[in-house]
């Protein structure tokens, strides 16, 4: 089986370390990715902010036509892919792009969608001894109905502390532009999702999106929460010997100096 | 032509209006302990029934149908009803209906009608106009007493004083009612009670009431009015005269299709197994309730809502606003900040399309997308989707701005790899605005910090780690 992996454009050019854990967890289950370099964004950002691009269909339906299964480490970018590509198609009269994309579509998985309905199982030896609350985010949870999947993967984590988010179900108030376009109300949503998240003592939290973790994230750094964001991928990467060893990385990304440091230490 | 009050303002700006609502403790403390109880109810509710699902798609198909053959529908309700003795008149807008209501009122001779709660007839902005013809109206419903007496808006489809608590129902009551006793409590039962005999007079005395219809039923001609308080009742069966206005959406093929719909309705609105009071009426009953009954059928948009095929899901709407009740927008601005009067995700989608977009252009983008209100809609409104056409439309009525430059110009980025590849090499000039920057980067940097930018990007590293593995595969 051919598999490809989207990483979607924000992986791709800020959050680099989600991707990685993609790669590492599936290599790890003898599951190899490629992943094809002509690829570019799906288009969501536009299409939520009222911009149908329909060349970027095009080119997600060109890129990824030719392989068995494409997955994504995001369950916003995957839900596009699978209800909005199609419509954009339509809108901009294009019936056989439609076509095209709803094949593509049907074969395109969120990463967990894809470790327990194709690769087939939740476990995937992961080691994380961390207290650890997860975000359901919604469109993964409304659009794409991956429902307890990620949580049956986290429940495996050997030495995991996974505690239950209050008001789980609730909008974390990102929203791609909403959170520029309605920044107060966004901002009011952000307060309430960080004090479920203070509340429940984690040390991390852990969602399928980027994207939301970016807003949360962002928000719990400035008011210097002690919280990290993790992609569910990085924690399911983490063994005991390898990835992150289990041990918490002490920046949302690698930075310059901190890869330094890692060099000359080694 | 006028919609009339179905937008309060032109182009209600809703990111300026909610900025003042989240800042407002004491609404946001309201409405947040009314929603959190009300959907609760709900929830449990629904949980009870295990064909919840069937009953969705049931009331949709139900829905769909009515609209897919509206015509064919209107004429026969025209006839059913005609034929048990209404008087059905037709209104293409607000203007049309409200002088056709006051006409009606004008020729019984009387000044003072009844009102039954209804949406509709705060869309046309009716009392407004029959104040002007000298005909005041009594709003009898309670929530809908209480934003009359106060002299305000209604900021929620089923309990339009949702804003309000109970100590300033009090106050509204003390200034504004007259006959309210002077040591009233703030003790729910007392407020209902001064309610209770305040409206009682009326009740005896009034002549002509007006009502809006939950449901009209084709094949019988009937309308239907579910309230849990029994005020609606008084006025459907005392008076002489009964005028009611109804969206041409409302109507339902059969009676038998009742059975689908005062399922969904009530455990959806209020969170009951059943509406306390279901007033059912089909013409004039000779000797029994009111001998004059009037339905004026309105447009008022619809019809344009239905030429588009996204955007037509809308009119299945049974305004039971559980959508609003579950919205995270909602909870945390309240309604009259959409400046509309159908509010919350409901409103985000049908009041853009019944006024055109560009009068209402800031209400598609009042929402996160975040889902809720589909998942909870007794008739499946895929409200999310509607919200991204409706944007797409507002984006397309606009000339160029800051924004489309910058979306157009990211989108053409992302159209070659070449282009791509270089532009994310410029990720850590994001490190000089992690903390704040220019609008509208400041829109972000306000709450939150960027994150910081990565050493390299994935593709980079994906470029490097294939060359070093070939390299060690050559070795
Ligand atoms: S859109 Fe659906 S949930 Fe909202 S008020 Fe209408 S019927 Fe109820």
């Amino acid at each position: 089986m051919r598999v490809a992996l989207f990483t979607t454009c924000l992986v791709d050019a800020l959050f680099p370390d989600a991707g990685r854990a993609t790669v590492e967890v599936l290599e790890r289950l003898g599951q190899p990715v490629e992943f094809p370099l002509e690829q570019t964004c799906c288009g969501q950002m536009h299409a939520n902010s009222g911009y149908f691009d329909v060349d970027l269909v095009r080119r997600y339906v060109e890129v990824f036509s030719g392989y068995d299964a494409v997955v994504v480490p995001s369950g916003s970018c995957a839900a596009s892919i699978r209800h909005q590509h199609p419509m954009i198609a339509r809108a901009a009269g294009e019936h056989w792009l439609a076509k095209r994309a709803e094949a593509i579509a049907a074969k395109t998985f969120e990463l967990s969608q894809f470790l327990i309905d194709v690769v087939g199982t939740d476990d995937v030896g992961a080691h994380f001894p961390h207290r650890v609350t997860y975000h359901p985010t919604c469109h993964s949870m409304r659009m794409l109905d991956v429902g307890d999947r990620p949580l049956r993967l986290l429940r495996n984590v050997r030495g995991i502390d996974l505690v239950e988010l209050p008001r789980w179900d609730e909008c974390c108030g990102f929203g791609g532009t909403f959170s520029i376009k309605n920044p107060d109300v966004s901002a009011a949503m952000l307060a309430d999702k960080m004090e479920a998240v203070i509340g429940t003592g984690a040390e991390v939290l852990c969602a399928g999106d980027r994207s939301c973790l970016m807003h949360i994230g962002g928000g719990l750094d400035r008011i210097r929460a002690g919280v990290r964001t993790l992609h569910l991928a990085e924690i399911l990467a983490s063994t005991e010997t390898g990835y992150h060893q289990g041990q918490l990385p002490t920046v949302t990304t690698e930075t310059a100096e901190t890869a330094e440091t890692a060099e000359t230490a080694r | 032509m006028s919609a009339g009050e179905t937008i309060w303002v032109d182009n209600p700006p809703f990111p300026a209006n909610a900025r003042r609502a989240v800042n407002d403790a004491q609404l946001r403390r309201n409405i947040r302990n009314a929603t959190s109880t009300i959907r609760q109810r709900r929830a449990t509710m629904v949980e009870e029934l295990p064909d919840w699902q069937q009953l969705r798609t049931a009331g949709a198909a139900i829905k769909d149908e009515v609209l897919a053959r509206l015509d064919r529908y209107l004429e026969q309700f025209e006839q059913a009803a005609t034929q048990r003795g209404a008087h059905v008149h037709w209104a293409r807008d607000a203007d049309e209906a409200n002088s056709i209501v006051g006409s009606l009122v004008a020729a019984t001779g009387e000044r003072e009608v009844l009102k039954v709660k209804s949406m509709v007839t705060q869309e046309i902005g009716l009392v407004g106009a029959l104040a002007k013809r000298g005909i005041s109206a009594y709003e009898t419903d309670l929530a809908e007493l209480i934003v009359q007496l106060g002299r305000d808006r209604p900021s929620h489809i089923v309990v339009p004083a949702i804003h309000k608590n109970r100590s300033e129902i009090r106050k509204i009551f003390l200034n504004e009612m007259g006959d309210a006793p002077a040591d009233l409590s703030d003790d729910p039962h007392a407020l209902a009670e001064a309610a209770r005999q305040h409206l009682r007079r009326k009740f005896f005395q009034a002549k002509v009431a007006i009502s809006g219809a939950n449901f009209a039923i084709a094949q019988t001609g009937s309308l239907l009015v579910a309230e849990s308080e029994g005020n609606g009742r008084m006025c459907l069966t005392l008076p002489e005269t009964l005028i009611s206005v109804v969206g041409i959406e409302k109507l339902l093929p059969t009676f038998r299709d009742l059975e689908v719909f005062l399922q969904l309705l009530p455990r959806s609105s209020t969170g009951e197994r059943m509406n306390p009071y279901n007033s059912v009426w089909t013409g004039v009953t000779p000797g029994d309730g009111p001998q004059q009954v009037h339905i004026v059928l309105l447009d008022n948009g619809r019809t344009k809502v239905l030429r588009d095929h996204i955007g037509r899901q809308a009119l299945r709407c049974i305004r039971c606003a559980a959508c609003l009740n579950v919205c995270p927008v909602y909870e945390r601005t309240g309604g009259h900040a959409y400046g509309a009067t159908y509010p919350g995700p409901i409103g985000a989608v049908l009041t853009p399309q019944l006024v055109g977009v560009e009068h209402a252009a800031t209400l598609p983008f009042a929402s996160s997308l975040c889902g809720y209100c589909y998942e909870v809609c007794p008739v499946k409104i895929d409200i999310p989707t509607v919200l991204v056409k409706l944007r797409h439309d507002v984006v397309k009525a606009e000339r160029a701005s800051p924004e489309s430059v910058l979306l157009t110009a990211t989108g053409a980025v992302m159209k070659g790899r070449r282009r791509w590849t270089l532009a994310l090499r410029l990720a850590p000039l994001m490190r000089l605005f992690r903390h704040g920057g220019p609008p509208p980067i400041s829109r972000w940097t306000a709450v939150r910090d960027l994150p910081e930018p990565p050493r390299q990007s994935f593709r980079d590293w994906w470029v490097t780690r294939s060359a070093t593995s070939k390299q060690a595969d050559q070795r």
